[in-house]
């Protein structure tokens, strides 16, 4: 729907997407047609949106609950001083159709739950985590798992960042490595551990490439093995996973057989 | 004896996977542990002992991404 072949802007708006080998006319295509899920519209869901718009996707839903807070801008980037207040999807769909109005957004202002995930999910092709806490990371994971949808994995925190793609069935899923979310107050995971904001740019840009070779069928894809990356180092690491027989969502005897949400975490130290 | 530990060389001693974790103050709980390539179960931390030449990978949780 994004990518008419014919029509003289939008070859030349895709032309370095278009002159590769591994896209053309044919990919730029797929990409157009292509319905892809970012859930959180935060630190890693602001460049991946920006860039699977940039790239022509024909349709990203954005889900997210939250409005546009003044300590989101040191790294949320699709959002900016002006939107302080405003729904982070709203906020996100203005500047998506001002980079590109070929794109159709679908906003979705609410959070993700075991109730509503089947449902959104199900209506995409590939789904972008882009969330900051476990128990929606879980469920992202589950619910990609029963939906069998692509799900492209990433996390951030301090310095270190990862991204790690799932084939539901096919390839390890997040549960076959991390089985369950840590105790609460055990890991840091929100507002009091601290994140260089530069950081998300770096993962949720690689994510937003896993999701475009999901959608051209090219290239070798992040499955079965997290890409971690320590920005204090300027190192990245491979770590090979595979399934797990024992994993509970996806393993030989199953224990997860419908979705649920793990109790939220507690943050040792609330900001104001 | 030398073993691998996210990549970095490290000389150990004979040790259970659970007390590597301990010697580091790492809670179980807090890593995924692989062992070549195979994650571990919890409860297998501390009956699998190491050997020479072993890899092993303690992947810590990154739950942020907003």
């Amino acid at each position: 729907m994004a990518f008419i072949p014919d029509s003289e802007e939008q070859v030349t708006r895709y032309s370095r997407h278009i002159l590769l080998p591994e896209v053309g006319g044919k990919g730029q295509k797929k990409i157009g047609q292509a319905r892809v899920l970012i859930v959180g519209a935060g630190g890693l869901g602001s460049p991946a949106a920006f860039y699977l718009a940039a790239a022509g996707v024909g349709t990203i839903g954005l889900i997210d609950g939250d409005v546009v807070d003044l300590s989101n801008l040191q790294r949320q980037v699709i959002h900016q001083t002006a939107d302080i207040g405003r729904p982070k999807v709203e906020s996100a769909r203005a500047r998506i159709l001002a980079l590109n109005p070929n794109v159709a957004v679908e906003t979705h202002y609410t959070r993700l739950t075991a109730e509503n995930a089947l449902d959104i999910i199900g209506r995409y092709d590939i789904v972008l985590d882009g969330v900051d806490n476990f128990p929606a990371k879980f469920l992202i994971n589950d619910a990609c798992f029963f939906a069998q949808k692509p799900l492209v994995h990433g996390g951030i925190l301090r310095f270190d960042g990862r991204v790690f793609t799932i084939l539901p069935g096919k390839s390890a899923c997040y549960r076959c490595v991390f089985k369950q979310p840590p105790p609460p107050g055990l890991v840091a995971s929100c507002q009091e551990a601290g994140v260089i904001g530069a950081l998300a740019g770096i993962i949720g840009t690689i994510q937003a490439t896993e999701v475009l070779k999901l959608i051209l069928d090219r290239g070798r894809l992040l499955t079965d093995r997290l890409l971690d990356y320590d920005a204090r180092l300027t190192r990245f690491r491979e770590i090979k996973v595979s399934r797990n027989p024992k994993c509970p969502l996806c393993g030989d005897q199953p224990e997860i057989t419908q979705l649920f949400e793990h109790e939220p975490e507690v943050c040792a130290v609330k900001t104001a | 004896m030398q073993v691998t530990i996210n990549g970095k060389p490290e000389e150990v001693g004979g040790e259970t996977i659970l007390e590597i974790l301990k010697a580091k103050d790492i809670s179980p709980q807090m890593v995924a542990v692989e062992l070549n390539s195979k994650i571990l179960e919890r409860d297998e931390l501390a009956g699998t002992v190491v050997k020479n030449g072993d890899a092993i990978e303690l992947l810590f949780f990154m739950g942020g991404g907003r």
